[in-house]
């Protein structure tokens, strides 16, 4: 499991890769937290993402409030099936744009 | 000379080796005492507890290693270091001394630097054994401590998120928490009316903290379902109270169920939740249930939605319900017992009574030795007769002839409030005050939903109960409902109630009036009103309540009296 960060203007993408879960939790806050202030839209690439459980889910919504809650622009992208199907079963696209 | 003189014992017969070593030692600082042969050694030992003892070989009575035999093994876990003096040379006699017990050996002459190095050596070596005796106690006892707590909120918790109604004959459970405490939470309840709510919920992590989440949930649960709220009341407050007291991140997945026995229908709200199986008995077809909310405790109250799924079940139709832990559990090479393994328990098997069994069998065996890694709940719940769940127990422990008995109160639903209130709780709370009627309340509830969805559905929105007579146009009804719900604006229920005492007891008189076109009820008998299959005004289920039933006016008003007898009531 690792994450990965790249800025570009004021889009900031958060690669993850392997499981995503409990493990990822320090690393992935630190993610969106050291970023400057500059950023307005999140884009967390899931390509190589293989898994991820319920304390993965709760990372997202608190990288959503950390984005400003219900007007962040959070977009999930390239999600395998395991990953997309965790996400519909949650029906997190009502809080998340899931690409 | 030394920061922390020592208490050191030195154990030799020869008397001028043992003056020149004590007096060595003392030099350097420390305390000296002394003995002659291994039996002193071992009483100076256990009187003067020695920081360190040297202690020659070969002497009378009893010799250094029997005498290290049997100090190291009365100082038990405490470090005695035990340094032998010796003038042997040779290596297997040496070794025999370490075999012994002893830590260490000096050989004579005694060179002042070694005693002094070894010395030293061997305190730091007992401060540092002691300091981690000190601290493995420290933590077994914090642990000790630790294990009691959580026994007791355990108990605490077990009381709060009590099993309610599982234990009925149409449920088969089983709940298999990962720790102590279980994130994973399965209630169930009967509610006035007969009906039963299930509540499954998934609590994110587990042990104490997905656990104490848990308590809340199950008292809102509990609380409101017993005073008659309906489950879209019950949801919005578990949620608005999840998302008040759990910190961001965590949630819980739910599945709440509304089960009706006499309408035979499951009313079906998930939110987070894996999808959960419907297994119609005639056919052996598996219809799945998904969720379609995000979990509870995520959104506030305004974004929340209540939306529920209607399903008509017919007997022996079972729903299977589940926590993400069974598909999600783990074989030794890592791999997930997924959907297709559970499609297949389904497809494959032959006798439905020995379904719940084969899945919970077929999980175990997969996951094997391996164990598992997150909290497990497996439920079955079967549409049966409500005659083998049984009545409700209400509680009739609160006296009896006190009370309000001479009153009349009037309680008139308009607008959108007729539109989205449900004021069941409220007037079954007015009447609960009347002793007598807190005994009778499954069946005043009842009595009071069946009027009130009459004169809601029927008369103020005016649609044909004709509908309800199969399935199909069960659906459509609820579709129908939907639209004249929207394009209504004006319209009213009244309830009247009229409670007097009566020398025996006491009358209950309740008008429900509907500003509704009404029906043409002349004619028609109350037993001829017909209830066949999904349709009708349920009114001989209403017949076999009250003592009376008349329509008035143009068939908007309608009359039931209750009477009830004191005597009848202590018997």
């Amino acid at each position: 499991m690792s994450i990965a960060t790249s800025v570009n203007g004021n889009e900031l993408t958060v690669q993850v890769e392997g499981r995503f879960d409990f493990s990822a939790h320090q690393e992935f806050r630190d993610a969106y937290e050291k970023t400057d202030d500059g950023v307005k839209n999140y884009v967390i690439d899931m390509s190589r993402a293989t898994y991820l459980d319920s304390s993965a889910l709760g990372m997202l919504l608190l990288l959503r409030d950390h984005a400003g809650g219900d007007s962040a622009n959070v977009r999930i992208t390239k999600c395998n099936q395991d990953v997309k199907k965790i996400l519909t079963i949650s029906n997190f696209e009502q809080l998340f744009t899931i690409e | 000379m030394v920061d922390v003189p020592l208490n050191i014992l030195i154990a030799d017969d020869n008397k001028s080796d043992r003056l020149i070593l004590a007096a060595i030692v003392k030099k350097m600082g420390h305390k000296v005492c002394v003995a002659e042969d291994g039996v002193q050694a071992v009483a100076q030992y256990h009187s003067e507890k020695p920081d360190i003892i040297l202690l020659d070989v070969m002497m009378p009575n009893m010799n250094g290693q029997e005498a290290a035999v049997e100090i190291k093994s009365s100082a038990g876990e405490d470090m005695v270091p035990i340094i032998f003096l010796t003038s042997l040379q040779d290596a297997t006699d040496l070794a025999k001394c370490l075999d012994s017990g002893g830590d260490d050996f000096l050989t004579k002459p005694y060179n002042k630097i070694i005693l002094q190095a070894k010395i030293n050596a061997f305190s730091r070596m007992s401060k540092m054994h002691y300091i981690l005796q000190q601290q493995r106690n420290l933590i077994s006892d914090h642990n000790e401590h630790m294990v009691h707590e959580q026994e007791v909120a355990k108990a605490v918790y077990d009381n709060v998120t009590h099993a309610g109604c599982l234990n009925l004959p149409n449920i088969k459970h089983m709940l298999s928490p990962f720790s102590v405490f279980n994130g994973d939470v399965l209630l169930a309840a009967r509610k006035p009316s007969g009906s039963m709510h299930i509540l499954l919920g998934d609590f994110t992590g587990h042990g104490l903290p997905a656990a104490i989440g848990a308590m809340p949930l199950a008292e809102i649960f509990y609380g409101m379902t017993a005073k008659g709220f309906l489950m879209d009341d019950i949801l919005r407050e578990i949620n608005s109270k999840l998302k008040k007291i759990l910190p961001i991140g965590y949630f819980c997945c739910v599945c709440m169920v509304n089960l009706s026995f006499r309408k035979q229908q499951i009313e079906v709200w998930m939110g987070g939740l894996p999808d959960f199986y419907l297994l119609r008995h005639d056919t052996g077809q598996v219809e799945k249930l998904a969720s379609t909310h995000l979990p509870l405790g995520v959104l506030s109250s305004q974004g929340f939605d209540s939306k529920t799924q209607r399903y008509s079940l017919r007997r022996n139709d079972r729903l299977f319900m589940w926590s993400d832990g069974i598909i999600e559990s783990r074989n030794d090479q890592g791999d997930l017992f997924g959907e297709t393994r559970l499609m297949d328990i389904f497809n494959g098997n032959q006798d439905q009574e020995q379904l719940f069994d084969n899945i919970v069998n077929t999980v175990n065996e997969f996951t094997g030795e391996s164990g598992k890694d997150d909290d497990t709940t497996l439920l079955e719940v079967k549409m049966v007769p409500e005659a083998e769940v049984g009545e409700v127990d209400i509680d009739m422990s609160r006296g009896m002839i006190t009370g309000p008995t001479d009153w009349n109160m009037r309680y008139t639903l308009r607008g959108d409030t007729l539109k989205t209130f449900n004021p069941l709780p409220v007037m079954l709370g007015i009447l609960s005050d009347v002793p007598a009627l807190h005994g009778l309340s499954g069946q005043l509830y009842t009595l009071m939903a069946e009027l009130f969805s009459n004169a809601f559905e029927h008369g103020v929105l005016g649609l044909s109960s004709d509908l309800k007579k199969d399935a199909k146009g069960f659906a459509e009804y609820y579709a129908q409902r939907e639209l004249a719900m929207k394009s209504m604006d004006d319209g009213q229920v009244m309830f009247e109630f009229d409670h007097s005492p009566t020398q025996a007891g006491g009358l209950l008189t309740l008008t429900v009036t509907d500003s509704g076109g009404g029906f043409d009820y002349v004619g028609k008998q109350a037993n001829q009103f017909s209830d066949a299959g999904y349709s009708g005004r349920g009114i001989p289920l209403i017949v076999s309540i009250c003592d009376s039933l008349e329509y008035l006016g143009r068939g908007n008003i309608v009359k039931v009296t209750l009477s009830w007898n004191a005597k009848g009531l202590e018997e």
